[in-house]
């Protein structure tokens, strides 16, 4: 391979892993709180039909963004009053969650299958564009790849140095004491769970807006599963995020281009090589528990309100 | 004198009418793979599905997005009950249960698309596409720069490798230096996928891009690069207006209605239809404004001769990727040998698995 198609490859690789950097993030957001959602899934789809939607009636994709994370958050706010309401088990709500969001944006959006709807196109950043292979790589993206850099250093701070994300964080780690210090536990995991689907939802319309401009059922193809193992990855950090986001979009890159540049490799093996990879990460991250900042109370339902 | 006139003219009147009653109300089904939407290849069946919808005494209903399998199965029976008389199951696999189907409903006919198994009431059908595909491969053998055509193909089936091989003989007929570049995604309409496809042979260097995909996504890819693509099934061009030179489309009316008539004739037999352009059957879309006047007009020669049937695509000398001589010069390959494709040609880059 050329240095030319390995920067091209590069830069694919950041584009194929946006998408799933935002539902990653999302995750986190969510867990931290002390709630996991495995409707990932489900919620990036919606937002991949919201986002498309809007977008196509209102002809502006920026709205359509924004209306991808409401809906986003909408959709885990049926997970929040499962978990939160009614103390659901949080493993079965999520899993309906990716039921019912696959299912509703396979009914809903029939109609649009193979409309065209505008979207965003890549737009270099001036000086930035410019530097030699990082800018190529990095900076000849759509914007909403310019926005995804922005937030894994805004979540970090967010969790390190602010007072909701430390209180976020307790709701995930010790509710009974964060109680006790007089945090309200409930609204801070309503916030993990309504924030992180905003990202989520966001994740999808990526998907609708800027890496197609297009909509079909299938658009995520299991992207949100994806993220759910990278978040043990991640061991629960953005900045990891951000590393796994990209080798799974990167492998998904390269398998393709393996193909285009003549490789003898079936093409099926090709095509499973995300699969092996997630499969891969959960055995490796899970050797190296210890060193993972995952959250104590992860999946346990706090009591109901008297 | 008047008066006899007059009632033959009733009389006459009311015997076209009897006649025309008589003849019921024809009843014709449709099952769809993926949603109708407004492209792709359901799109164009529900194309011919309005066109039988037109004619007189026939009404028409549609299924979208049933999947391959039991559900189809219900879906079928559940039509055949409801008494229609013809049922187009428009996908591969719904080729077994349609088989169990028709036996339980002898009266109804049934007629399956791209599949090989026939009953006393069930035919099946599919078009010559690989004749338009050869023309839309000299289209894009004229209009490359750089010699390499990139393909982003669905599954290494006949089909698809039927269509790839058909587009590299059309390609290497006015380019022989240029190579077709396929990629396998190993899906029908995943945009996001099939749009990858189309960049990373970009990347490798491809600046005309093909596809057999129902998703205009690598259309997108090439218009985005500003490079040339070629479309499949129905005119691509609003989602690539830039890049759009032409494509191989279906209109599948012309078969649908030629059935319905035979089927209220009495004449219908179930056979093995395998149309091709000379029945207008397949077809090329509108060229581009990019591809120059002498260019449609070499095209339109050649297309006019495999509509007279002097060119056949498939005559030997045909060579495989090893360049070893598989179909000796002056063979023409048989529709068996067609149907069972599993090798590329000479000129393909990629590997059939």
């Amino acid at each position: 391979m050329t240095g030319e198609i390995v920067i091209a490859l590069l830069a694919a690789t950041v584009q194929s892993g946006t998408p799933i950097l935002f539902a990653t993030l999302g995750e986190i957001f969510t867990e931290k709180s002390g709630v996991l959602n495995l409707g990932v899934e489900g919620v990036m789809i919606l937002g991949a039909l919201a986002g498309f939607v809007v977008a196509r009636q209102t002809g502006n994709p920026t709205l359509g963004f924004f209306a991808a994370g409401l809906v986003g958050s909408l959709a885990t706010a049926i997970h929040g009053m499962v978990c939160l309401w009614f103390c659901g088990n949080q493993v079965v709500s999520g899993l309906a969650l990716t039921i019912l969001g696959t299912g509703l944006a396979n009914y809903l959006g029939t109609t649009f299958i193979g409309t065209a709807a505008p979207g965003f196109t890549p737009f270099a950043v001036p000086l930035l564009s410019a530097i030699p292979v990082i800018g190529q790589i990095f900076f000849q993206h759509d914007p909403l790849v310019y926005v995804s850099y922005l937030i894994p250093p805004v979540m970090w701070l967010f969790f390190a140095r602010t007072r909701f994300g430390l209180g976020l964080r307790a709701a995930g780690e010790y509710p009974a004491a964060a109680t006790a210090a007089g945090l309200n536990v409930r609204a801070y995991r309503w916030l993990g769970i309504v924030g992180g689907g905003f990202f989520m939802g966001l994740g999808g319309a990526y998907l609708s807006l800027a890496y197609t401009h297009l909509w079909t059922s299938s658009l995520t193809a299991g992207r949100g599963w994806i993220a759910v193992a990278l978040v043990i990855f991640a061991f629960w950090r953005p900045g990891r995020a951000v590393f796994g986001a990209y080798l799974f979009g990167g492998i998904m890159a390269l398998q393709l281009r393996l193909q285009a540049s003549g490789t003898q490799l079936p093409s099926s093996i090709l095509l499973m090589l995300p699969y092996v990879l997630t499969v891969i990460v959960l055995v490796l991250s899970s050797w190296r528990k210890r060193t993972s900042d995952e959250p104590a109370s992860l999946g346990v339902n706090i009591a109901p309100a008297d | 004198m008047r008066v006899t006139k007059v009632l033959l003219a009733l009389l006459l009147t009311l015997w076209v009418g009897s006649a025309v009653a008589a003849e019921k109300e024809m009843k014709v089904g449709f099952i769809y793979v993926s949603p109708v939407g407004d492209a792709g290849y359901s799109y164009s069946h529900d194309v011919g599905r309005q066109a039988v919808a037109k004619m007189p005494g026939v009404t028409t209903s549609y299924v979208e997005a049933v999947p391959e399998g039991p559900d189809s199965e219900r879906v079928m029976q559940n039509m055949a009950r409801k008494d229609f008389d013809i049922i187009f199951a428009t996908s591969f696999g719904y080729m077994d249960s349609m088989v169990k189907v028709a036996k339980q409903f002898p009266k109804t006919v049934f007629l399956h698309c791209s599949g090989f198994k026939m009953a006393e009431n069930m035919g099946n059908y599919f078009g010559r596409i690989y004749q338009a595909r050869y023309l839309s491969g000299i289209v894009a053998g004229a209009m490359t720069k750089s010699n390499t055509i990139g393909y982003v193909a669905a599954f290494p089936i006949p089909e698809v490798i039927r269509g790839i091989n058909a587009f590299t003989l059309g390609v290497r007929s006015v380019n022989p230096k240029a190579t077709v570049r396929v990629v396998w995604t190993k899906t029908w309409y995943d945009p996001a996928t099939e749009k990858e496809a189309g960049k990373s042979l970009l990347d490798v260097g491809a600046d005309v891009i093909a596809q057999h995909q129902d998703s205009p996504g690598p259309q997108e890819a090439a218009e985005e690069k500003g490079v040339y693509s070629v479309g499949y099934n129905t005119d691509m061009a609003k989602f690539a207006p830039k890049a759009h030179l032409t494509a191989p489309v279906w209109n599948w009316g012309v078969y649908y209605t030629k059935v319905v008539d035979a089927v209220r004739k009495g004449t219908w037999k179930p056979e093995a239809a395998w149309p091709g352009m000379v029945d207008g059957i397949v077809d090329l879309a509108p060229f581009g404004p990019m591809v120059p006047k002498e260019l449609q007009d070499k095209v339109n020669a050649e297309k006019a001769k495999i509509i007279a049937g002097q060119q056949k695509i498939f005559v030997g000398p045909i060579k495989d990727q090893s360049g070893a001589v598989k179909v000796a010069a002056g063979v023409l390959m048989t529709d068996p040998e067609l149907l069972g494709f599993t090798w590329f040609v000479e000129g393909v880059i990629g590997n059939t698995q």
